[in-house]
């Protein structure tokens, strides 16, 4: 008389009432909203105004503590730190969006595929997969760099191109889930391909999974592009990147221990704001919740 | 006289990962062997228990799945044979009513769309057109135009159960497959769609295939029953009949094991 | 003094639209060895009245009222003196078989996990006892099947298992929420068999829940009738199959196809569904789905109208509803 319990999040858990109520009150969610919105903020900000123009070097005013002039303190070169990190900002965010929509897209791509062929198809993804996730990413990300030419372009899509495993694996287990749902036997009796049923019944039944996935890849791209830059290999000079921030700031650490906090603190929440934002989701779309009988 | 539905020597035998490296793998041996012909208007209910077959019948006359032999004829031509196009055109005369109402409706389509998918799957008629014959059909099942737009969460089973026979009717067809159409539902509930599938049955004169483990079911619904046993067909006749005059000793078993709802007498 | 009773019942879950009764004041007595059923449909509260026995209910629901188990006070137990009592004094089987079962343990480690607990016997002491539970409940072959895993069995077998495991330390009380709601009718027969053999052997006071009235009519001496988390009628089974004074039982018993009926008669039903929880009419729970409903059902909820036998019912207008039997 009970229906057996799904474990895939449900999108339908948007339409029952009360989801934005549950939503609201839910800390995880809120904490890491309000993070990612700041981060959102941060770079829409700089678009049109920063306290000072990231690139002006000031060497009169070059390592100065926070000031009512300079917020956050100047930096070797004395640029302005606050601008630096609200410019900065939308490198991490700019790396985030199009390395994990490059995972997204391909890494989805394949994991229906494998989810709607089945058989040698599936067995073929998903080696590969655990082929190319058996090299560690930052290392695979230096070698294309290496190879490749430095730059936030290349960096990208090393770590893009990270992601696309993953997602493949995780769309191809929760769309098995779905293949195996009544309602995907109903479609096949009509007669539809599996294309059909791929786009109008699959799909849209993952798409929660999807969205706390990409959360996540989100956040540890934004920690790539930081590892990289860190490393010379990402953003280069003069854009401003956070990863590159602390690199500069270790030589001065105890001329100007700040320099090294600011960016830190700014990467560290950017992540713990993704990733809370995306727990929160998992538990907000989860089914049981999502049904409302 | 044409027969709506001849299923012929019907086998279905399924190969399991293997176990040892050297050697054939291991069967299932589903069905081995079922036959059975359905008349136009008159209905057929399939009674077993768990690996009896039942489904198996029921997801090969769907063609939802290949038999290892036998056919599959419906108004005459053999559907495992017809190439993809024509497979499809066919699925109009035959639709199925799957035994979870939690779980045969798509969360994230509305009632319309849900309703409306064999018509769409057709790809003969506009939008607006598949959208006035779901109304339709959710009259035909005492649900109202209102609920078009409403997503399945906000329904009861009973009311579930309603809009699946609802997808099932929109084409039109001839036989309707159920596959345990009640079994989840409670027994307020069942009575209500029992008697919604026999209306439809004497309004519509559309046939059903039934499959169910409740003789009781079968009996409400069906001119005439196949018992299911490991596969095979170990009896059949008409209900009242088999219910009174069952010979097999694997009918009289299953009819001796249904408790009557008779209790002993106050002491 | 009664094993178990059950005072003014009072159960309150935690719903997405807010809180809801869920159980609205029952009551009854079971005395050791008797045997109790408990039917009604989905949302009737009868699986959350045993899970309220057994304190499995979730951390948000709240229970008022009083639970006497051999004179001890269940409702606000520490989950410490609970925990001894589950699995020790009252035993469960629940309605799936193929997931109360732990798949990566053997059978013998699960049926013999209450006894290691409770009793704190050596794995080899119970060892033996579990070979001898699962002889007693049929499992073939049992000695050489106790390292055996769940999955190697099937339905009707993990079902016997799971009597085992509940069985193990001896019980005063089983409870068996659906037991045979999943499993074919011929094993159901079977499984049912056994365990009115051992309430009998072991002299073990039964509450059985189903949604089946010939299970009920042929396993337990006297029943509960539940509906919207109130029992609406009881008594004894004999006397209320034989009454079916409550409108809501009567509609019960209609809506069964009959095997054997004649074609083309249609079912009686009940009109409308049952509303959620939160939405239960104030009164009588089920005004407004009644025939038989005034002004007065809205009120307050009905007192229970004694009847011969020691058969109640709560309906206030219980004489229309007979009258009206008597004349069809």
């Amino acid at each position: 008389m009970s229906a057996v319990p799904s474990t895939v999040p449900s999108a339908a858990a948007f339409k029952v009432p009360g989801f934005w109520r549950r939503a609201l009150h839910h800390r995880s969610f809120v904490i890491g909203g309000v993070l990612t919105l700041l981060l959102i903020l941060a770079a829409a900000i700089s678009l049109v105004w920063t306290p000072w123009s990231p690139y002006e070097m000031n060497m009169a005013h070059k390592l100065k503590p926070p000031t009512a002039a300079h917020w956050l303190g100047t930096d070797t070169f004395g640029r302005d730190v606050a601008s630096l990190l609200l410019v900065g900002a939308r490198a991490s965010i700019l790396v985030g969006v199009i390395a994990v929509g490059i995972g997204l897209v391909a890494g989805t791509a394949l994991g229906l595929l494998a989810a709607a062929r089945r058989g040698w198809v599936e067995e073929a993804i998903m080696r590969f997969a655990d082929f190319s996730m058996a090299f560690p990413a930052i290392l695979s990300a230096i070698m294309m760099t290496a190879v490749f030419g430095a730059g936030i372009v290349n960096a990208i899509i090393a770590i893009g191109i990270y992601n696309i495993p993953t997602f493949a694996r995780i769309t191809r287990a929760s769309a098995n889930a779905i293949w195996s749902r009544e309602y995907v036997a109903a479609a096949r009796a009509c007669g539809k391909g599996g294309f059909a049923i791929t786009m109008q019944h699959v799909l849209p039944n993952i798409s929660a999974v999807l969205i706390v996935q990409s959360t996540i890849r989100f956040a540890i791209a934004i920690l790539a592009e930081a590892a990289l830059s860190y490393l010379g290999l990402g953003t280069q000079p003069p854009q401003p990147s956070w990863g590159r921030m602390l690199s500069e700031a270790q030589t001065m650490m105890f001329q100007a221990p700040l320099l090294a906090v600011f960016p830190g603190m700014a990467i560290a929440l950017a992540v713990l704001g993704l990733n809370l934002l995306g727990d929160g989701l998992r538990d907000l779309l989860d089914p049981r919740l999502a049904r409302a009988r | 006289m044409s027969f709506l539905l001849e299923v012929d020597h019907l086998v279905r035998h399924y190969n399991l990962p293997r176990e040892r490296l050297f050697g054939p793998p291991p069967t299932v041996k589903a069905l081995n062997g079922v036959s059975f012909k359905l008349q136009p208007g008159r209905s057929m209910g399939i009674v077993g228990e768990s690996g009896s077959g039942k489904s198996t019948i029921a997801r090969l006359v769907m063609a939802l799945d290949t038999p290892t032999a036998g056919t599959v004829k419906l108004l005459g031509r053999d559907l495992h044979a017809l190439p993809r196009p024509a497979l499809r055109a066919a699925r109009r005369d035959v639709q199925m009513v799957f035994q979870d109402p939690y779980g045969s409706l798509d969360p994230r389509q509305t009632v319309a769309r849900i309703v409306a998918e064999p018509l769409e799957a057709l790809a003969e008629t506009s939008r607006a057109e598949q959208r006035e014959r779901a109304g339709e059909s959710l009259a035909a099942v005492g649900l109202r135009s209102g609920d078009l737009d409403k997503y399945p969460h906000e329904f009861s089973g009973g009311q579930r159960q309603r809009i699946a026979i609802a997808r099932a009717l929109i084409t039109r067809p001839k036989l309707i497959v159920a596959d345990e159409p009640v079994s989840a539902l409670d027994v307020s509930v069942q009575a209500q769609v029992l008697n919604l599938m026999q209306e439809l049955q004497q309004k519509f004169g559309i046939s059903y295939l039934l499959i169910s483990h409740d003789l009781a079911v079968v009996n409400h619904l069906c001119d005439e029953v196949c018992v299911l046993h490991r596969g095979l067909v170990v009896e059949r006749g008409a209900p009242q009949h088999l219910f009174a005059h069952a010979e097999h000793p694997y009918t009289q078993a299953l009819l001796a094991a249904v408790p009557r709802a008779e209790p002993a007498a106050l002491a | 003094m009664p094993l178990l009773e059950v005072d003014d019942l009072h159960v309150q879950l935690q719903t997405q639209r807010g809180p809801a009764e869920a159980v609205r004041g029952i009551g009854f007595t079971l005395e050791r060895g008797e045997t109790l059923g408990i039917v009604g449909e989905s949302g009737c509260g009868k699986s959350i009245t045993v899970q309220s026995l057994m304190g499995l209910l979730p951390s948000t629901a709240q229970v008022k009222g009083s639970i006497r188990f051999d004179g001890t006070e269940l409702v606000g137990l520490s989950e410490r003196a609970m925990c001894e009592i589950r699995g020790n004094r009252i035993g469960m089987i629940f309605q799936e078989p193929m997931t109360a079962l732990n798949p990566v343990h053997t059978i013998a480690r699960q049926v013999g996990e209450p006894l290691r607990l409770h009793r704190g016997m050596a794995r080899a002491d119970a060892r033996k006892e579990v070979l001898a539970l699962l002889e007693r409940v049929g499992i073939p072959d049992a000695a050489s099947r106790l390292d055996a895993y769940p999955h190697q069995f099937s339905g009707g077998q993990r079902q016997r298992i799971g009597i085992a495991m509940a069985l193990a330390c001896g019980p005063d009380l089983l409870i068996a929420d659906e037991p045979t709601t999943a499993l074919d009718v011929t094993i159901q027969k079977q499984i049912l068999e056994l365990i009115q053999g051992l309430v009998e052997e072991r002299g073990m006071a039964l509450i059985l829940i189903s949604h089946d009235l010939g299970v009920i009519a042929q396993n337990v001496s006297k029943m509960l009738v539940m509906y919207g988390g109130s029992v609406v009628e009881s008594g004894p089974t004999a006397a209320v199959f034989a009454e079916r004074a409550h409108p809501y039982t009567q509609g019960l018993f209609a809506a069964r196809p009959a095997l054997g009926a004649p074609r083309g008669q249609k079912l009686a039903t009940i009109r409308g569904s049952v509303p959620d929880l939160i939405d239960l009419p104030s009164g009588c729970p089920f005004a407004g789905r009644c025939r038989f409903t005034i002004d007065d059902c809205h009120a307050t909820r009905p007192p229970p109208t004694p009847m011969p036998h020691g058969h109640a019912v709560r309906c206030i207008r219980l004489g229309e509803v007979i009258a009206e039997g008597v004349l069809e």
